[in-house]
């Protein structure tokens, strides 16, 4: 095999699915944040205008969580924290200083993606939970009004922990790993990119021996 | 008396201040209701519904005198009937006239995300702009007296507006025009506080009704409409009128900290995957970029 052979990541349904994903919460962290903070209300014109921001937000928040199920399906073994994830979570100031050559070789996933799919996994089911009791606050007896606004303050919380993990996936994904978006849109990477990145996929892939998992 | 059109002291969902902040003369205008005068009648729920042009409601019988279970976004004005039975033994009907109490420090319009949904006059009024309302409901949760209500067909959320156009104008609100009895009243804030007080001093000497206070609530800032009652210990035998109502702790935290702190974090975020990339930049991939 060459060295630029391309190697497939990322198939036709998995790509779909990480799209889909991204699209439903997008909208719904737009169509959200434009309620949070006047200063953000602005991205409620961008997503239809602000009647219609509250009205799909919801819905779209419905499609993330189906979508994330979907997800989980594929990649949830993939996505396990193992014994070396740990090794590599203690040297992840190494990762962040661009110093890869100190990390214990890597699967399918990186810990720091793995640990990002659990935040968007668990927050998922949180929003849910929450999103359904401020979609109809008038369903909770006026008794139980504590209820509503533990679950806006709830709400509010994972949002916000998901949008931490966004910020540094897609600064990684754009700026920081050359490669990994057009892994992502069109499915593929190079041989030196898997190996440099995620080696023991790789060398799983092609049937060579894998050091330590 | 509200003099001239209503100037603006508050907006909801706004970045800064509301226009015209501060620069009223407004008297505060204030709507009195002395429960201990009120016969049930329901003129001032007729008065109402036809003032708003709204179509009058099927009853519910329940065997009792309610003749309508709860508030609607159309029924911004509601007679509570409860029984009671004071310590004394002493048997009462007690009718209290519901509706939005137009709280000093509005719950409803602090939780509101839309900016100029909720609109608080210089005058006290507290008023919802059905225009600018998204539908969101955090004025549900924001509300201690559970106000306001949802019309899910315009997803619109309605409320007494203390007849803001007809104070506007200089009139009464309709449902004062409309009571037999005069146990409703309005006028500025400092002449129905002195006319309540001296109504529940009258009550305290006069009657049995040695409790008898009047309904102001501190913990909102004060009310633009404001109760006698019989007995100021016990508001919630009214039809669950609560003792001392308070916006709920977690809507203050939501509408306060929270949005500061998240809106810092998600700065912090972004400035330091920016900072980030000057100071290390893309990761190499071994044996060179290929494509
Ligand atoms: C999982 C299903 C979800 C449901 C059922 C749901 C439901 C809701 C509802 C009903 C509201 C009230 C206002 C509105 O509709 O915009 C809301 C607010 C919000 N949602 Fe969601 N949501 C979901 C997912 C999400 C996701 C994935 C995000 C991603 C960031 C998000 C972020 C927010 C934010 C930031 C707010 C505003 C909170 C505030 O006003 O302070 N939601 N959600
Ligand atoms: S009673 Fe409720 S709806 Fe009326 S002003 Fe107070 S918080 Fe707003
Ligand atoms: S539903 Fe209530 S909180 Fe939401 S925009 Fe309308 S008035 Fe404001
Ligand atoms: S002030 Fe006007 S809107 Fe409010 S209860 Fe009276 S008649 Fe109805």
């Amino acid at each position: 095999m060459s060295a630029d052979a391309a190697v497939e990541r990322y198939n036709f349904a998995e790509r779909m699915c990480h799209w889909s994903a991204a699209a439903t919460y997008l909208y719904c962290m737009f169509s959200g944040l434009a309620l949070y903070s006047p200063y953000l209300f602005w991205m409620a014109a961008v997503m239809g205008g602000a009647p219609q921001a509250r009205y799909w937000h919801p819905w779209s928040g419905l499609g993330f969580v189906i979508v994330a199920l979907w997800m989980h399906r594929m990649w949830s073994r993939a996505m396990k924290l193992t014994a070396t994830d740990r090794k590599w979570m203690k040297e992840i100031k190494a990762y962040a200083t661009n110093e890869d050559e100190k990390l214990p070789p890597v699967g399918r996933f990186n810990a720091g993606q793995k640990q990002f799919y659990w935040v968007m996994y668990y927050g998922a089911g949180l929003l849910l939970l929450t999103g359904i009791v401020m979609w109809f606050p008038e369903a909770i007896p006026f008794r139980w009004r504590l209820v509503r606004s533990i679950a806006v303050v709830i709400h509010e919380c994972a949002a916000l922990a998901t949008i931490g993990g966004l910020i540094v996936h897609v600064y990684m994904g754009l700026f920081v790993v050359p490669g990994s978006l057009h892994a992502i849109v069109r499915g593929t990477v190079s041989r030196n990119w898997a190996m440099t990145h995620h080696r023991n996929w790789y060398r799983r892939l092609a049937g060579e021996p894998v050091s330590e998992e | 008396m509200s003099n001239g059109p209503l100037q603006i002291k508050a907006v909801s969902g706004q970045a800064g201040t509301p226009p015209g902040q501060g620069a009223s003369r407004d008297y505060d205008v204030c709507k009195l209701i002395d429960v201990t005068t009120c016969i049930g009648c329901k003129a001032c729920e007729v008065a109402c519904v036809e003032w708003n042009g709204y179509p009058f409601r099927e009853t519910v019988f329940d065997n009792t005198y309610q003749t309508m279970p709860d508030l609607a976004w159309n029924y911004y004005n509601l007679i509570r009937f409860n029984e009671h039975t004071t310590p004394e033994g002493e048997f009462q009907w007690l009718f209290r006239k519901d509706g939005c109490l137009h709280c000093a420090d509005p719950g409803c319009l602090r939780a509101c995300p839309a900016e100029g949904a909720i609109v608080q006059y210089s005058n006290g009024i507290v008023d919802f702009q059905q225009e600018y309302c998204i539908g969101c409901q955090y004025c549900v949760t924001g509300c201690p007296f559970n106000i306001p209500k949802f019309n899910p067909e315009t997803k619109k959320v309605h409320k007494c507006t203390l007849c803001s156009d007809r104070v506007g104008a200089g009139l009464e609100p309709a449902c004062i025009k409309a009571c037999p009895t005069g146990c409703l009243h309005f006028g500025s804030k400092d002449d129905m506080l002195d006319l309540a007080e001296k109504r529940a001093a009258q009550l305290r000497e006069h009657t049995s009704h040695k409790n008898a206070g009047v309904y102001n609530p501190a913990g909102v800032g004060g009310t633009h409409v404001m109760y006698v009652l019989h007995d100021i210990e016990n508001p919630e035998a009214y039809g669950g009128l609560p003792k001392d109502p308070r916006i709920p702790l977690l809507v203050k935290i939501w509408k306060g900290p929270l949005k500061w702190l998240g809106n810092l974090a998600m700065t912090a975020g972004i400035v330091g995957v920016a900072v980030h990339y000057l100071r290390f930049g893309p990761k190499k991939t071994e044996g060179g970029e290929d494509k």
